[in-house]
């Protein structure tokens, strides 16, 4: 008795050890690139201008690149301000008639919302920037952020629709008994409790607006309004003579660095948000 | 008698508009609702679908007026090579690529799935890249896998893999192998935690039962786990498939679909017949080929998915 149960402890401890090597050195594998990307960029001759140890060379290259840092940074952020603000608005104005109520066209229009995941996105490119330019927008940031939109709608409606269909109907009932408009019970009583969705759809629409790369390649066509990535990747392309590999590993931590932040405090409502839309759906 | 019967018919046809003025109060605010997504959808989406359609079948130049021409469109995308010798690259590159999430994803949800002290750090860590653009992972792995400026090279000759400069995007099969690793270390991550919430919505008890009837533990992760996780592998594989078949920024940052044209994928061969050509209306033709197979992959998968579950 006393042997298999020291056996068993043998053999779980054996497991545990084993389980933490191995996750350390995978951990280490999975995040050894981006310290050595954030060390590259003030390490170095190009970073201290010859001098031993630490410097910021690369950044202040980096911020007169092109038309200069700011201003890609300034392109970007509208970009992914029209996105985030856009997903959010129509997903949850949407996700909530999607729960609550019937009309006419309901399934036709999810249908139609779940065959943009199927639409290759280049496919849906060509033919917007031919649109675009009917209209004079071609080159303009704002339809960069509203095409983003429109990829992000099938996820953002999925999630938005199953936050709201598992919130009780009393807890609207009540809102309207207590003499609030239709309106204001989804502003005040309901956004509240679907924030763990909205975090979750905000945060995705962030990180793909702030990355993305092929709808702005494709609509942007002065160098004066590329985002971030397509900053970069002109930089990497050598465009100004030799690819300065310094300044870009400060353009991709300028570039990651945000998204990691975001990524990291917003975990705890993100898993929430995610786990809840997964098991419902 | 007729005074009786009058009253509560007048009533339920009262009744009865006012149901069908409040369904139709209902559907007005409810189509209000979801106007704006509507919007967006027929705006951005449908119309632009349809009219990649119809620039298939007109010749149409990136400036000038456009020509009815089809299916002159067509009968080029068979004749054009360089994304012909795509095809075969990115079914290549599909093949290996979902092979590796699948494989890599469920291993490492594996290996977390276990609440234990310090596991959401290694969560975390296994996540992170995921976080960081597919841009701006490419770039960095381009300055990894320089000579020069980045360490990988000398790791290799310091573990006695290689000798001398170590050519990591100068050969086919070496920029092939150097971007499915900088893709893998990207997504890897992101297939985990998905496969992570298919397997915490797996009931302990079936475990338990598992264990009780004596299954070890790789009959348990073969006739419990991953029978259980069929949803949970079909989203992975659909998102994988969907996302290989469809690369772009790996090949057009990494190796810019060299050495020569080796790395071809079939959105690159599409994006520089539109941009690099001008010839719209023959992307657009292979846009439409390339929806159409995206299409019949993705219902084919979810059909045998469906049809294994129902035996």
């Amino acid at each position: 008795m006393t042997v298999a149960s020291s056996g068993v402890k043998i053999r779980r401890r054996v497991g545990t050890g084993a389980f933490y090597s191995t996750s350390t050195v995978l951990a280490v594998l999975f995040i050894s690139p981006l310290v050595w990307s954030l060390f590259t960029s003030v390490h170095g001759a190009r970073a201290t201008g010859g001098r031993p140890g630490f410097g910021v060379d690369n950044y202040v290259r980096l911020i007169h690149y092109g038309v200069g840092l700011w201003r890609y940074t300034e392109n970007s952020i509208v970009v992914t301000a029209v996105a985030v603000v856009g997903t959010l608005l129509v997903s949850v104005l949407g996700g909530y008639a999607f729960a609550r109520y019937r009309f006419p066209g309901k399934n036709l229009v999810f249908i139609g919302a779940l065959a943009i995941l199927m639409i290759p996105h280049p496919t849906i490119l060509v033919p917007l920037y031919t649109m675009l330019g009917w209209v004079g927008m071609q080159n303009s940031l704002v339809s960069v952020g509203l095409v983003l939109v429109m990829f992000q709608l099938p996820f953002g409606l999925f999630m938005m629709r199953n936050a709201f269909e598992s919130l009780p109907k009393e807890l609207e009932e009540a809102a309207l008994l207590d003499g609030c408009t239709n309106f204001g019970a989804l502003r005040r009583i309901l956004l509240r409790a679907v924030t763990p969705a909205m975090v979750t759809v905000g945060m995705f629409a962030f990180l793909a607006a702030w990355n993305e790369f092929l709808t702005p390649l494709i609509f942007l066509t002065q160098g004066s309004s590329f985002t971030l990535p397509v900053a970069l990747v002109s930089l990497r392309s050598g465009e100004m003579g030799a690819v300065d590999l310094g300044a870009l590993q400060a353009g991709i931590v300028v570039t990651a660095v945000p998204c990691l932040l975001i990524f990291i405090l917003l975990q705890r409502h993100y898993v929430r948000g995610f786990t809840a839309g997964a098991v419902r759906g | 008698m007729a005074t009786t019967a009058v009253v509560p018919v007048a009533r339920r046809a009262r009744r009865e508009a006012f149901a069908t003025r409040r369904r139709r109060r209902e559907a007005l605010v409810g189509l209000l609702y979801a106007l704006p997504a509507i919007l967006v959808i027929v705006i951005l989406f449908i119309v632009p679908l349809i009219l990649a359609f119809w620039m298939s079948l007109n010749d149409w130049p990136l400036i000038g007026t456009p020509s009815f021409n089809a299916p002159a469109n067509y009968a080029a995308v068979g004749q054009n090579k360089l994304f012909l010798g795509s095809i075969l690259f990115t079914v290549k590159y599909t093949v290996v690529v979902t092979v590796i999430f699948v494989v890599a994803g469920l291993a490492l949800a594996l290996l977390v799935q276990n609440t234990r002290p310090g596991v959401g750090l290694f969560r975390t860590a296994f996540l992170l890249p995921a976080a960081v653009g597919l841009a701006s992972s490419s770039l960095l792995f381009y300055a990894l896998y320089n000579n020069d400026f980045g360490p990988l090279a000398d790791i290799l000759r310091a573990l006695g893999l290689a000798h001398g400069p170590v050519d990591f995007l100068g050969t086919p099969n070496g920029a092939f192998v150097s971007t499915v690793v900088m893709v893998s270390w990207r997504f890897a991550g992101f297939n985990m935690i998905i496969l992570l919430t298919g397997l915490q919505a797996i009931p302990l008890e079936v475990y338990e039962a598992a264990r009780t009837d004596g299954a070890g533990w790789w009959k348990t992760l073969w006739h419990v786990t991953l029978p259980l996780l069929k949803p949970t592998l079909l989203l992975i594989l659909i998102l994988g498939v969907t996302g290989s078949l469809l690369a772009f920024e790996p090949f057009y940052v990494l190796t810019q679909g060299g050495p020569s044209n080796s790395t071809v994928t079939m959105v690159i061969a599409m994006f520089r017949e539109a941009f690099t050509l001008f010839n719209l209306g023959h992307a657009a033709a292979i846009a439409m080929v390339l929806l159409a197979v995206l299409v019949a992959i993705n219902a084919a998968q979810l059909y045998f998915f469906r049809d294994k579950e129902s035996k």
